[in-house]
């Protein structure tokens, strides 16, 4: 079992996952998205060879309205 | 002719616009609101913010970007809320990738969320940062001469200084500041923040600014698309007076417009 923090929240996976499935776990498959792991931005291209490991700090962001 | 066939073009960053009004996407009623106000402004360069997707979120919720495709507009997402250089530096970097790898954007670092005043230490530090990690950079700052020229000497693709502050509708309130930043810069020089009305946005044009960047001024207002439009106009007006070079100011001319001869009565 894995333990990560994603966006400041903590969850937990039962089994290991790579970014690309954790993407599609948080149901944001196809959605615009951006995600960063422990301070680097992990690109679209390299989401699935990328296996989250326990501890991982997360951010996934979005555009939205701004000035 | 359309209004903008005889007036000039604005480059930034190697690309080419015909609209030298930049708008922002937030406090709209909704994304049908943002889109029509764009719309409506004739803007091409839009910014957008950067934030933590709300997980668990219905995916089938429409997002900002399915109203404003980065197909047609350039985005420009900003770094609003960011205190500090590693903050915008971490935000803008997200950006790129959600982008696709766009590199134009827009930099703020704050100093204080009472007045949202620009940190133009951290700003400077951030930029020096961003420009070597080959972001194009357009840089929201203050009206102090000697910082926007460093940010220009940095490396920034244009420098957006206030015209007051962010969301206070206040208008230009120094214009001998702006005036003394056009006349240093190289690069474009863009009013970012304070515009009020239309009549704000005409100014900063006919001071020689490059363009407008306003959010609140259209958002904000009783009517957004009425003011969308007109911020469209008061922007291709002020360039228009701009380039046609206005008469000078004087206390009196005694030069009236009509003529001086063939009075039917005697003049003094």
């Amino acid at each position: 079992m894995i333990s990560v923090i994603i966006n400041g929240e903590s969850r937990q996976f039962d089994s290991p996952l790579n970014c690309s499935e954790l993407i599609e776990r948080l149901s944001l498959t196809g959605k615009r998205v951006a995600l960063e792991r422990n301070g680097e931005i992990v690109p679209r291209s390299r989401l699935a060879d990328q296996p989250l490991a326990d501890g991982d700090r997360l951010e996934i962001v979005v555009a939205v309205g701004g000035g | 002719m359309k209004p903008h066939e005889n007036l000039d073009s604005l480059v930034i960053g190697g690309q080419t616009y015909h609209s030298r009004l930049l708008i922002g996407t937030g406090k709209y009623k909704d994304f049908a609101e943002t889109r029509a106000a764009v719309e409506a402004s004739g803007a091409q360069i839009v910014t957008v913010a950067i934030r933590r997707t709300n997980i668990g979120q219905d995916p089938k919720q429409p997002s900002l970007l399915d109203f404003l495709p980065p197909s047609k507009y350039t985005l420009l997402p900003n770094t609003a809320g960011c205190y500090t250089a590693d903050d915008a530096v971490r935000t803008l970097r997200l950006a790129r990738e959600l982008l696709d790898g766009h590199d134009l954007v827009k930099l703020e670092v704050l100093g204080d969320p009472k007045t949202l005043y620009p940190n133009v230490v951290d700003t400077l530090a951030a930029a020096r940062t961003l420009v070597k990690e080959g972001f194009k950079v357009m840089v929201y700052t203050s009206d102090d001469p000697i910082i926007a020229k460093q940010l220009e000497e940095i490396g920034c693709v244009a420098v957006m200084p206030l015209a007051s502050l962010i969301g206070s509708g206040m208008g230009i309130l120094n214009p001998w500041n702006l005036q003394i930043i056009i006349e240093n810069a190289k690069a474009p020089v863009i009013v970012d923040a304070g515009v009020g009305t239309a009549s704000d946005a005409a100014i900063a044009m006919e001071l020689g600014c490059d363009g407008v960047l306003m959010n609140t001024a259209v958002a904000a207002a009783a009517k957004p698309i009425l003011m969308a439009t007109a911020m469209k106009q008061a922007v291709e007006a002020g360039r228009a007076a701009f380039l046609a070079g206005r008469m000078p100011k004087k206390l009196y001319s005694a030069t009236p417009s009509s003529p001086t001869g063939g009075l039917i009565t005697p003049g003094k």
